[in-house]
């Protein structure tokens, strides 16, 4: 339940989000804060099935789609991303309803369901590399520049816009998984999590509440890849696909914290600043140490912190609930006789 | 109100349930016991669809429920419970039986599930109040909340998985009093595969017997607990203990 407390924090937290990019203009440190929310809401995206022990390593593969089919759409067809970035995120949903199916269908579960998406997240990569006439293979590909309406290409060059569009979208993403939160859904996705039998015997059809999360953990993951897409204006397959991705989003995820919302955010935060000291201090002598400083981080944390760095201090933090023992009120129960 | 017909089901060369019909009249109880492996837990896994049988036909109220997802049969009005608590550990103890109520009817709405929750958890004796965490629970409560999940899910015929295992006399009596209740007050139709042959005995209608997947007695208690079949395979050749148990089974039911 969310209190008068927390939504006015909420409230303030956001009016602040919105004045910054009018108060302080500096355009390097706004486009880090663009990137921070549109790869928040990405790991968002991805732990709104992580969350639930579904994790998959293909999210690399969605959030592919979603950049590759709109720029693609856009130079070869001339569609606006306005129609183009939905239809990447219907490619994403059928991809993933493709792939989520036959695993939930036959019970694919805990690393057999990793080792499938870590596949998925491959073969997207290699469909990209290998078409290079279309895609530009690993040297990357750009949107053409619009000479008409930037409105409708959605290419827009002042830093501010694009901050504002990156906080919509993260909002959006926070929005979900707070929906997600307190939906019906949430109970039947945490008991499929425990004993998929056990829920199915409570009534849960577990194949569809399975389905339902991870088709729109996709079609969100697509538009985050879209959203990054439109706004750096170039795209190579290793910065929006593949497994190398994937791995961010779950170190991220499980990083900042699983369970609560602002938990990937967090890790998102962690994880581009981590990258860009690493860039700027020791620049191209530590191309790829990112990667190796989340693989070490991930196996500490998930051994030492499972609840992630922001779950870990809300935890803390929280008031202790009383929470009372049902078998000490069972007790309460018979000593009062007529209840 | 549950009409089975030669009901099979193999495991490769294995035969765990051989041809067993039987019905179930709207209101019983029946009760369902057998040694261990005798398949009582494979029919009850076909009736809650948790298993497809490999031949056979399942009549509830009159439509063929044989092979369908166990979704789908609970939704139809089959509850069950499992022989080893498996409650959702992650999950309040309300919200293990919100979820039931939800999910059981169709997830039409969540009021009714929540307002379902209240009502079961009341009828089992477990605390309605919704941040009781399921650790809590020892090895009573945690039967106790598997009934009322069950419960949640509103079935007419209520499958119940041995509850009485783990549990000292006192509650076993209890549990069986609430079995009973169950029928009674909500007018449930039960099947209970159990065990325990004496505290069973008191509280059925009807029992039925298997012995290595195939019917091998069924009856009034005080008949079944006489009958020479059941006494051989299900309490063993020795003597002194047979008639002990038997004297025991007509005692309770005649009490």
């Amino acid at each position: 339940m969310m209190g008068q407390g927390r939504l006015a924090a909420w409230g303030i937290g956001l009016a602040a989000l919105v004045a910054l990019p009018f108060l302080y203009r500096d355009p390097y440190h706004l486009h880090i804060l663009v990137l921070i929310l549109i790869w928040s809401f990405a790991y968002t995206s991805w732990s709104m099935m992580g969350r639930f022990g579904l994790v998959s390593l293909g999210h690399g593969g969605f959030m592919g789609i979603g950049a590759y089919v709109t720029a693609l759409l856009w130079n070869h067809l001339g569609w606006s991303p306005w129609i183009g970035i939905p239809v990447s995120m219907v490619a994403a949903g059928a991809l993933a309803l493709i792939v989520g199916y036959p695993c939930f269908r036959f019970r694919i579960t805990g690393h057999y369901f990793v080792l499938v998406t870590l596949a998925l997240s491959g073969i997207v990569l290699q469909v990209i590399t290998a078409t290079r006439d279309y895609t530009g293979g690993s040297l990357g590909y750009t949107p053409n520049r619009t000479s008409g309406n930037k409105l409708l290409a959605l290419q827009f060059d002042d830093k501010t816009t694009w901050y504002l569009i990156a906080l919509g979208v993260w909002l959006f993403g926070i929005v979900v998984w707070h929906w997600v939160d307190r939906s019906m859904a949430r109970y039947a996705l945490e008991a499929i999590s425990e004993d998929e039998d056990a829920a199915a015997a409570a009534g849960v059809d577990v194949t569809a509440e399975k389905l339902k999360i991870t088709l729109l953990s996709a079609l969100m993951t697509a538009l985050a890849g879209a959203i990054y897409c439109q706004y750096q204006m170039f795209i190579t397959p290793d910065t929006v696909s593949g497994i190398a991705v994937s791995l961010q989003m779950v170190f991220a995820a499980i990083v900042g914290g699983l369970f609560v919302s602002l938990g990937p955010t967090f890790g998102a935060v962690i994880t581009i600043l981590l990258a860009e000291t690493l860039r700027i201090g020791f620049g191209t002598k530590a191309v790829g140490w990112d990667n190796l400083v989340y693989g070490v981080l991930l196996v500490l944390f998930i051994i030492f912190l499972p609840k992630g760095i922001l779950g870990s201090v809300l935890d803390r933090l929280k008031p202790q609930r009383k929470v009372p023992r049902a078998h000490e009120q069972e007790a309460v129960q018979v000593a009062r006789p007529g209840t | 109100m549950l009409e089975v017909s030669g009901l099979v089901k193999r495991f490769g060369g294995f035969t765990a349930v051989n041809n067993v019909s039987f019905r179930v009249d709207q209101g019983e109880i029946l009760g369902l016991i057998g040694p261990n492996g005798s398949g009582k837990s494979t029919i009850f896994n076909m009736l809650s669809g948790t298993l497809a049988p490999s031949s056979g036909s399942i009549l509830f109220d009159g439509h063929e429920i044989a092979g369908l997802a166990p979704h789908r049969i609970i939704n139809r009005g089959i509850g069950r419970t499992f022989q080893i608590p498996r409650p959702f550990r992650r999950l309040t103890i309300f919200e293990n039986v919100a979820l039931a109520g939800f999910y059981g009817q169709g997830r039409h709405s969540r009021i009714k599930a929540e307002e379902a929750a209240e009502r079961s958890l009341a009828m089992v004796g477990l605390p309605t109040d919704r941040h009781a965490s399921v650790d809590g629970l020892g090895a009573a409560g945690l039967k106790k909340l598997e009934l009322a999940k069950a419960l949640a899910t509103a079935p007419k015929l209520l499958l119940a998985d041995e509850s009485l295992g783990g549990l000292d006399e006192a509650e076993m009596d209890q549990a069986a009093d609430m079995l009973r209740n169950i029928r009674d007050e909500l007018g449930i139709t039960i099947i209970w595969v159990e065990h325990i042959m004496g505290v069973l005995m008191r509280v059925v209608d009807r029992v039925m017997v298997l012995d290595h997947g195939e019917k091998i007695s069924e009856g009034l208690p005080s008949a079944v607990a006489g009958d020479p079949r059941v006494i051989e395979v299900y309490l063993g050749t020795d003597a002194e203990t047979t008639q002990a148990a038997a004297a025991e089974a007509r005692r309770r039911a005649g009490g």
